[in-house]
């Protein structure tokens, strides 16, 4: 098993899809000759040429609109947004088009794309770059919505994304892209909607994904130097939601937290909370609380922004919380 | 500075009271001394005496709560001063107590079972769900999470400590209408619930039975005298002042235990204490149950000091009100039946106790005496003995013992 970065995870991802699928081609700001703002295209220029790799205008209605229509006939396009903030001038095609058509067309259309977009804050790019609104998504039948992470998940997810015949929304984490994992060799698959065990443990269940397992895992090792062993589950799809694991880990454990960058109010954890009070309510042993970002617009000055958004010593009081 | 006043310890194995009644009411001047609520305990309705002069400023919980002993239950204080301290302090625990829900009675019923009906108990799903799988009375169960709920720790330590099986779900209270018209019974069964007290005495006895190797001696003993003796004294006493049968049962008891030490005894593991003091317990019949009421240094004590005592102790526990004094520390105890006509019986020895004594009715009944049969008063009563502590030989020396005393009621005035 190779260690990489989350970076070169998915640009292998990318890569592999595209040398093994030429209906493959990715479209979006800055992805080309610059090699994405993120580095995570770097070189696909070079090797695939202005036919596949698309920059386009800074116009992200365009950028989705487009790669609808290619995808309905035929096509597998991979858009990427520069940001999910960005997401909200496309709000349209992402949420009335693309997870609609096959439905209102009577299966005559299916819309095979991926929009990779990259989410979340830390990075003080003020309020309106950092946000992370998975949840808003999350909220609609018909867009499924990947947030993996680690590498390993996230090269084994994109790579069912874009094999899948529906639109997939790809949520990448901004300060993620240097974090390392071990990655498989050779090809492999993850398949979507299914959650995942990150770390064993008996004394409580921390369910969370992207941004979040990293925080959680850190918090889970300052647990275990006290004796607290909490098993953290990565639900790495938000729909759709896959509730197995997390609910045999909350049989086992009877206390839980919920782990994610965005808003509290409506937020992912809400989600996950209420699902548990409904299928595992006689196994509840104490409150479930969820650690989640304050409820502000995220602040630009670094000490505020930290402030606001969920740390690994908001997630290790409230698992003692939980626990007392 | 204010008080806070905090549900007492009435027992040694309280742990819990339910406040019955509020006694003052807030904004309402009190004396130190003034009885301020009245709690039910396992054993008895006592009177909680505020410990402090002022006003009271709040009750912190409501009438029908039932509150772990130490937790606060009132604040006393002068009428402007800021008790927000006292509030505060008290608060965490107070805001876990909620009023229980009244007992949907349908005519009256004893005020006991209507007070126990099960309130919310605050525990966790989980908890509930074990608690309800495995019976366990969650009333009876400590809870050491957040506020005091019960968790599914707190329910596996009390299934591994054992005895908390008690299903005490609320059950409807149904009593009879009063009606001129004549109606059969009712066929259907009745689903009584039990008040504390009753279960109090089943855990107490279930425990003695269970645990306590019983032996039973039985005597028969001659009467004349006693009666005789009896109808003397009574002679020269005001009608609310005669002495009873058992009176002198229970002074000729607590002389015999005198020469008797090893039965006026408890056991602890390997030891045997033989109790300095005679205090001799009359059990005593109360609504829903039955209470142990205890005459202290009965050996000490005059026939007529004994008597009033017990009258006394018998009027307060039928009434629900005794003191913890009157129900605790007794070293022997005794059942008597004998106003019913009862020829014999035998009783559970009340722990820690290492007998008791079941005493049966005086009768008239044919007798043989020197050859001849005769009309006498014969009383029976059965001694029941912890093996543990005694043996047959000891109980039946300390019957005769008695019988001398009984018999020759003389010796119990000198």
């Amino acid at each position: 098993m190779a260690k990489i970065t989350m970076r070169e995870a998915i640009s292998q991802a990318l890569m592999e899809e595209m040398d093994r699928d030429p209906a493959v081609f990715i479209m979006g700001e800055e992805v080309g000759v610059w090699g994405g703002t993120y580095a995570v295209t770097k070189g696909f220029y070079d090797k695939y040429g202005p036919q596949r790799i698309k920059d386009t205008p800074i116009a992200e209605n365009a950028i989705i609109g487009a790669a609808i229509g290619a995808a309905m006939v035929g096509q597998r396009p991979i858009a990427e947004l520069m940001t999910i903030n960005f997401a909200f001038s496309a709000m349209d095609y992402i949420i009335n088009q693309a997870p609609k058509l096959r439905y209102m067309f009577g299966g005559q259309f299916s819309v095979p794309m991926v929009i990779r977009a990259v989410g979340g804050g830390g990075r003080q790019l003020g309020a309106t770059h950092s946000q992370t609104p998975d949840a808003v998504f999350a909220h609609f039948p018909g867009l499924k919505v990947v947030s993996p992470g680690t590498p390993e998940d996230a090269k084994g997810l994109l790579k069912s994304a874009i094999r899948s015949n529906d639109p997939i929304l790809f949520i990448e984490h901004a300060t993620m892209y240097q974090v390392r994992g071990e990655v498989p060799d050779g090809e492999y698959l993850i398949p979507i909607g299914q959650s995942k065990i990150q770390r064993a443990g008996r004394d409580v269940t921390i369910v969370t994904y992207c941004k979040g397992l990293e925080l959680s895992m850190k918090a889970a090792d300052e647990l275990a130097k006290e004796d607290i062993e909490a098993e953290i589950v990565d639900l790495r799809t938000l729909r759709p939601l896959d509730m197995g694991p997390v609910l045999e880990s909350f049989k086992k454990t009877n206390r839980a937290i919920v782990v994610e960058e965005g808003w509290k109010s409506y937020g992912v954890g809400s989600e996950i909370v209420s699902r548990i009070y409904e299928e595992a309510f006689d196994y509840v042993d104490a409150p479930i609380i969820r650690v989640a970002q304050k409820e502000v617009p995220l602040p630009y000055n670094r000490a505020l922004e930290q402030a606001a958004l969920p740390q690994v010593h908001d997630i290790i009081e409230a698992v003692k919380e939980v626990l007392k | 500075m204010a008080e806070t006043i905090n549900m007492p310890k009435l027992g040694f194995d309280m742990q819990e009271g339910l406040l019955v009644r509020w006694v003052k009411n807030e904004g309402e001047n009190v004396n130190k001394g003034d009885v301020l609520a009245e709690i039910e305990t396992d054993k008895a309705t006592v009177e909680v005496e505020s410990s402090a002069s002022g006003v009271v400023r709040k009750l912190l919980v409501e009438a029908g709560s039932i509150v772990p002993i130490g937790d606060p239950i009132a604040v006393v204080g002068s009428a402007d001063e800021v008790i927000s301290e006292q509030l505060s302090v008290s608060s965490k625990k107070v805001a876990d107590e909620k009023p229980l829900p009244s007992a949907p009675t349908i005519a009256p019923v004893a005020q006991t079972a209507a007070a126990v009906q099960e309130g919310p108990v605050k525990a966790s799903p989980l908890a509930k769900k074990i608690a309800r799988d495995n019976k366990v009375d969650l009333s009876r169960v400590q809870g050491t999470g957040p506020g005091g709920r019960i968790v599914r720790k707190d329910i596996e330590t009390a299934l591994a400590g054992g005895a908390l099986t008690v299903d005490r779900r609320p059950q409807t209270v149904i009593s009879v209408p009063p009606s001129t018209v004549y109606r059969p019974p009712s066929t259907e069964d009745q689903v009584i619930q039990t008040t504390k007290l009753r279960q109090a005495i089943g855990r107490r006895l279930v425990e003695s039975k269970q645990t306590v190797p019983h032996f039973y001696v039985t005597h028969e003993f001659r009467m004349e005298a006693l009666l005789d003796m009896r109808k003397q004294i009574n002679a020269y006493l005001p009608d609310n002042e005669k002495v009873s049968v058992n009176d002198f049962i229970l002074k000729g008891v607590a002389l015999s235990l005198r020469q008797f030490p090893n039965l006026n005894a408890t056991i602890k593991g390997n030891e045997v204490v033989q109790f300095g003091h005679v205090h001799v317990g009359v059990a005593v019949t109360v609504p829903g149950g039955l209470m142990t009421v205890v005459v202290k240094d009965t050996d000490q004590k005059t026939l007529r000091q004994i008597s009033g005592e017990v009258k006394a102790m018998a009027a307060r526990a039928r009434e629900g009100k005794v003191k913890p004094d009157d129900v605790e520390g007794s070293t022997f105890s005794t059942s008597n039946l004998g106003m019913y006509d009862v020829e014999d019986f035998i009783a559970i020895i009340n722990p820690p106790e290492a007998a008791i004594l079941a005493i049966s009715s005086a009768r008239e009944v044919p007798v043989v005496e020197s050859g001849e049969l005769k009309v006498g008063w014969r009383m029976k009563a059965t001694i029941s003995v912890d093996h543990r502590v005694s043996d047959g030989a000891e109980a039946a020396q300390f019957m005769q013992a008695l019988a001398g005393f009984l018999e020759n009621p003389v010796r119990m005035l000198v």
